[in-house]
């Protein structure tokens, strides 16, 4: 008997390990339009299609491209543990996919060998730098995560009634270390003595932080109940708890990637999105394959997306930030005069 | 005829397995108004030039050697009834401090690999010992310390990665140790291909295959030809009845969870010595727990776990084609889970078979399975089967 008990508790185990697939990429078929031959290969970052964030924001590029110049387009996900983004790639182009995006910089460390393998394909990467990496074909597409996360900050600070705010970062790795400096600099760019809690849910290695918003709320729900009014999140699928934690203490959130007013469903998580920290990934992928189409991509180059190509900013859906425009918009200016250096570690 | 009795039941379970887990995940595409035949044909295709049906034969191949060790891993603990839930976190602790062990130092290219090879070993032979001697001393629940160890483990991982580990530049987006140097790196097998007129890809082959195969074939000579062997088994399938004949059944917990984790200290290796030649925050997690499911279509059995390591890794390279296809990826993972829940219940349905057959065997009109208490009067010599039903009325 026990010995059934245990086997049937180790097989749920295995295919819990199994179950932790993509959620999304089945339904998720190409979306085809015809006319044109370009051919677009998109290979996600772990999550798949339907985070509502960063991939969707990929997606909604590669479609907006496919508008304006006809083609198709390949969806790729990773298996659970991630460890086939070569074989994303190397099928990819394989197949005469051309150009191949890779969200995330998860591929950074394999996107240079299939390039090289591959040089009749050009190669995109989003939040990696060529510098990093090197490779003719290839072009890192870069946010200024640390601009726009100042003006979070600054607009934060502004709107704190306790002096008071929180930083809930998913997964401790450099990236998210970027939107973290920038929201601390831009808070006390305002309120030099603000006081701000930060806490990652997990650490490097462990990317669960990214997709898990039960810890996402009671991150958040700490920081409020030691009387924050204002958590930014910069967590991914994660950020619907810190949402949820922000409705039920009767506080304030910022999101991010995306304007997550838009995104979120739940009407009473909506009135609890102050503002969101965007991310065009969108206008970034629709740019590039605009320039592949154009045949003016250089490669071997970051395309960085700032302040002032408005590859990042403020949301303002909601109307929540609106009487306080005026100020963000100064910061905005002095940032992208160079007027204003922000850190991209604390 | 006789080998057929002996195999037939150790097949029966697997085979029927994957048959049910494949009528079951056909019912659900044809639910989904998805051609069956169509998802299997596209998962069969292996490309169209001889280099891209190479290339996907080495991902497979690369894939399925640490599913083998750590279904190797897995069933060794099995094989004596100790569920090592821990392999997870003996490989991912003991990859990371063998990958900055090996970049740290400078040998010639045998020793350098050997050295790897030997730290990884140790640190996650050290970590299972951990769950052993808790065992042993303390009588807590291999299930439970394995479990809440991985936790530490990786945690400490990821602490030792971020922190006194860490040699990639402070910018950098992907965290990870330095590199080994290339004494310390694992040519691969490429040539063989040569050797057979195949195409030859870019992507290696992983040397580690043959340290793999020398360990599958020496863990499978243990279990089977050797007095330890005889004890582990003895002692997973009757305690009270090993111990009665003279095995330490303590010494037998400890060394079988060494020996567990000695093997689990291999899973990282393949892709560490051949292909990313360091420790990285999103260096390959989770195989420690698939290493259950491979263990438990493999039978516990080498061989076995060798042919269900690769039939997993084939599944997970069909996800990728599948989804250029167009066809849902989920196919895949149900086909997975499927597989490990027939497993369970097809290993039960084997079971009780060859009781039945052994109890027809020996006693003429068998109806239903003998006791084994001697209710029926009549004791014959026991059975094959007695020992597994003796543990089961005990428990």
């Amino acid at each position: 008997m026990t010995k059934a008990a245990a086997l049937l508790l180790a097989g749920s185990l295995a295919l819990a390990a199994c179950a932790s697939d993509q959620k999304s990429s089945g339904s998720a078929s190409g979306a085809s339009s015809s006319g044109g031959d370009l051919k677009i290969g998109l290979a996600y970052d772990t999550g798949g299609r339907g985070d509502r964030s960063f991939n969707d924001s990929a997606f909604a590029g590669v479609e907006a491209a496919i508008k304006n110049n006809g083609g198709e387009v390949s969806e790729l996900s990773p298996n659970a543990d991630a460890s086939n983004r070569a074989d994303l790639l190397t099928q990819l182009a394989d197949q005469g996919y051309n150009p191949v995006i890779a969200v995330g910089f998860a591929y950074g460390q394999i996107i240079g060998d299939v390039a090289k393998q591959y040089p009749d394909t050009k190669f995109a990467i989003i939040d990696s730098s060529v510098a990093e990496i090197g490779a003719g074909n290839l072009t890192g597409l870069l946010f200024a995560e640390e601009q726009g996360s100042f003006l979070a900050g600054v607009a934060a600070a502004l709107k704190t009634t306790t002096d008071h705010i929180g930083f809930v970062g998913g997964v401790e790795t450099p990236l998210i270390q970027k939107f973290e400096a920038g929201y601390f600099a831009g808070a006390k760019a305002v309120k030099p003595d603000i006081q701000i809690e930060s806490q990652y849910l997990t650490p490097a290695g462990d990317f669960t932080g990214f997709n898990d918003p039960a810890k996402g709320q009671i991150a958040a729900q700490g920081m409020y109940d030691k009387g924050a009014d204002i958590v930014y999140h910069a967590s991914g699928g994660s950020g619907l708890g810190v949402f949820q934690a922000a409705a039920a203490s009767n506080k304030r959130a910022i999101g991010v990637d995306s304007d997550q007013y838009n995104t979120v469903d739940d009407q009473t998580l909506k009135a609890v999105i102050m503002t969101s920290m965007l991310k065009r990934v969108d206008n970034a992928v629709e740019a590039y394959i605009g320039d592949f189409v154009d045949g003016t991509v250089a490669g071997g180059k970051d395309v960085i997306n700032d302040l002032s190509t408005d590859g990042v900013g403020l949301a303002k859906s909601g109307g929540f930030i609106d009487d306080i425009q005026g100020k963000i918009d100064d910061y905005r200016k002095k940032i992208i005069a160079g007027e204003i250096k922000v850190p991209t570690t604390r | 005829m006789n080998l057929l009795r002996r195999l037939g039941p150790a097949l029966l379970a697997p085979v029927l397995a994957v048959v049910v887990a494949l009528v079951i995940s056909s019912a659900v595409m044809a639910a989904l108004a998805v051609n069956p035949f169509d998802v299997f044909g596209v998962m069969l295709d292996f490309g169209a030039t001889p280099i891209q049906q190479v290339t996907a034969m080495v991902v497979i191949v690369n894939r399925a050697i640490p599913l083998f060790l750590a279904g190797l891993a897995v069933a060794i603990a099995f094989r004596m009834g100790l569920f090592n839930i821990g392999v997870e976190g003996q490989y991912r602790l003991a990859t990371i401090v063998a990958a900055a062990v090996g970049a740290a130092v400078s040998l010639p290219a045998p020793l350098h690999i050997g050295l790897i090879v030997v730290v990884a070993v140790v640190v996650a032979a050290f970590w299972a010992g951990i769950v052993a001697v808790l065992k042993v001393t303390r009588g807590v629940s291999e299930v439970l310390s394995s479990i809440l160890l991985n936790f530490i483990a990786l945690v400490t991982a990821s602490y030792l990665l971020t922190g006194p580990f860490r040699g990639s530049l402070p910018g950098a987006s992907i965290i990870s140790t330095a590199e080994i140097p290339a004494s310390g790196q694992m040519p691969g097998l490429n040539g063989i291909f040569d050797v057979f007129g195949l195409a030859n890809p870019p992507r290696q082959l992983y040397g580690f295959l043959l340290v793999a195969a020398v360990v599958g074939i020496l863990i499978a000579v243990l279990l089977n030809r050797t007095r330890f062997g005889f004890d582990l088994k003895a002692s997973g399938m009757s305690p009270s009845a090993a111990s009665a004949s003279g095995v330490n059944a303590r010494s037998m917990v400890i060394k079988t969870m060494l020996l567990s984790g000695a093997v689990a200290g291999l899973i990282g290796l393949p892709d560490l010595l051949g292909n990313t030649h360091k420790y990285t925050t999103d260096f390959t997690a989770g195989l420690g727990f698939l290493g259950i499911a491979v263990a438990l279509l493999g039978r516990n059995k080498p061989l076995g776990i060798a042919f269900a390591a690769l039939l997993f890794a084939f599944l997970d390279r069909s996800l990728v084609p599948l989804q250029i296809a167009n066809y849902p990826s989920s196919v895949v993972t149900i086909v997975q889970g499927t597989i490990v829940l027939a497993v369970v219940v097809a290993n039960e349905i084997a079971r009780r078979v060859a009781r039945r057959s052994a109890a027809g065997g020996t006693a003429a009109p068998a109806d239903g399975p003998a006791s084994g208490d001697g209710s029926t009067g009549v004791v014959p010599t026991p059975p094959p089967g007695s020992t597994d039903q003796r543990q089961g009325a005990q428990a």
